[in-house]
């Protein structure tokens, strides 16, 4: 273990490919079993049974429809622009997988003593014994979901097709007005913790054993966070860019096979890293019983309350009808941001109470 | 490493701006402007200081270019069938010459770098990046900021007046 590399210890190499990988395994795991789960779980709830040939129960269903989609032909239109279509799909993906680097999904592990944050963008500093990641980790990933943006408008443009026009455009007005009101949301989580690192505001909610989440103390900016994101991901009851009765399911009504994958992928995708976000800021991250003294109840924690509110976001979609452009648009701008605002204030007088 | 990194990040940036002004088709120039954006971000994260990183991306790449890749959306500009005019290129070249040749000097001739200032890369790490520029904008800085927030909200104030027809 003494072997360094660029005035880095080995295990610094080894344990970050391996963090990386695990991270990205579990989101690519859960990407196609929550497209299953989805449509089991919405399926009960309209009391069907949903997917139930391929496998027991249905369960070999997310490798029969990554097959088929894998097979189909792949057809670029004919008037389209060509590069900007073939590199959208990739654009809506990259931002949403890059975003896990910055959450925290578990407390030190200690293997073959060299001491390994489960964080993927962190390392334990040896001489000081501190955890550094990145300062700023919140701020990465807005301004990673803000990259987001243009694999759904630049599909809806390179595609030449109307109904895409119209799903792009709704898209960037949508996810633009939506992540300010997410923003500020999170800013009175800032004027708490003081501080942008994911690791801090983690460790800060740890009191009370494990039960000091941000959501008891900030329960409007938790709810105006939670809408918000869904509607900056384009899920139900805001999936108004491929709104697939008016629009044919809006931007990616042109693409197909991997591409149209790509697409299916970066959204359930955007869905997990957005209940991750919640989680870490809102809900303790990996934060529970006995969370500190146990190293791996950690991740069990945080993969607890991150798939729950995966399922709450499709028991939403079971739930609520989608709204009309304009209620979307009246709801962002005269509701959600005023009242992220509002908090602002309140937190602020409040800070300077206890002071 | 950091050496390779920055030759690699500089080589995509490089050739990024390159397709800005090349791209025939004014969105994909946009997106290699995206590009650029971003490797300058890269170089401030290099650079120890990860805020100006993320607000670069933030603002320049996220808010500034959905604007510019919107409008030329909406005003469905194709491919630019713009004709090569000869006096353009010489012109072209003449400036890029005296450019070229300022940056030699200064680089070669004059002392670029200043004289080092009361913050190391010790004391970024110990304090945080944002923390040092939150308290400096919030006590050195206050007046600037005070008046930079007034120009937003008057900028806001005026884009509402332009958009609405009837107030």
């Amino acid at each position: 273990m003494d072997i360094v590399i660029l005035g880095l210890p080995m295990m610094y190499y080894i344990a970050m490919v391996a963090k990386v990988l695990v991270a990205f395994v579990f989101v690519l795991l859960t990407v196609a079993y929550s497209t299953y789960a989805e449509r089991k779980i919405i399926g009960h709830m309209q009391v069907r049974l949903g997917p139930m040939r391929t496998g027991w129960h249905g369960l070999l269903q997310p490798i029969a429809d990554g097959v088929k989609l894998f097979f189909k032909e792949e057809i670029v239109p004919a008037q389209a622009s060509t590069f900007a279509f073939l590199i959208a799909p990739l654009i809506a993906l990259i931002p949403a997988f890059i975003t896990f680097a910055v959450i925290p999904f578990g407390g030190v592990i200690e293997v073959a003593g060299y001491k390994i944050p489960l964080q993927i963008a962190s390392y334990v500093d040896v001489a000081s014994g501190k955890v550094y990641d990145i300062n700023v980790g919140v701020l990465y990933i807005l301004a990673m979901s803000s990259l987001g943006v243009y694999g759904i408008v630049l599909a809806g443009w390179a595609s030449n097709s109307k109904y895409s026009l119209m799903g792009g455009l709704r898209a960037s007005a949508q996810m633009i007005s939506y992540e300010l009101a997410a923003g500020l949301a999170i800013v009175s989580v800032f004027m708490l913790s003081g501080t942008l690192s994911m690791n801090e505001i983690v460790k800060l909610q740890s009191g009370f054993g494990g039960f000091e989440w941000y959501v008891f103390k900030q329960p409007v900016a938790f709810v105006v966070f939670f809408i918000c994101a869904i509607a900056e991901i384009n899920r139900t009851p805001f999936d108004l860019p491929e709104a697939e009765t008016e629009l044919v399911s809006g931007f990616c009504t042109e693409y197909s096979s991997m591409k149209y994958a790509m697409f299916f992928m970066a959204e359930y995708a955007n869905m997990i890293t957005v209940c991750a976000l919640t989680t870490t800021l809102f809900l303790g991250g990996w934060n529970g019983p006995l969370a500190t003294s146990i190293p791996l109840l950690g991740p069990v924690y945080f993969v607890a309350k991150v798939y729950f509110l995966i399922f709450f976001c499709m028991w939403l979609r079971a739930t609520v009808p989608r709204y009309r452009y304009d209620q979307l648009m009246h709801i962002g701008w005269k509701v959600f941001i005023p009242l992220g605002l509002l908090n602002i204030v309140v937190t602020g007088i409040w800070n300077f109470i206890l002071q | 490493m950091e050496t390779l990194f920055f030759l690699i990040v500089s080589l995509v940036a490089i050739v990024s701006a390159i397709l800005v002004v090349t791209c025939r088709n004014p969105i994909n120039s946009a997106l290699a402007l995206i590009l650029t954006f971003f490797c300058l971000a890269t170089y401030y994260v290099m650079l120890d200081a990860p805020f100006m990183a993320a607000v670069q991306v933030m603002v320049y790449a996220g808010a500034i270019m959905v604007l510019i890749v919107f409008t030329i959306m909406l005003l469905n500009i194709r491919v630019n069938a713009s004709k090569s005019q000869s006096h353009k290129v010489v012109l072209g070249i003449v400036i890029g010459f005296f450019t070229l040749l300022n940056t030699a000097v200064i680089v070669f001739k004059s002392r670029v770098a200043l004289p080092n200032g009361p913050l190391t890369g010790e004391i970024l790490k110990q304090q945080g990046h944002t923390e040092l520029i939150g308290r400096e904008l919030f006590t050195t800085f206050l007046l600037p900021f005070e008046v930079t927030s007034i120009l937003l909200l008057v900028a806001i104030v005026g884009a509402v007046i332009l958009a609405k027809k009837k107030i």
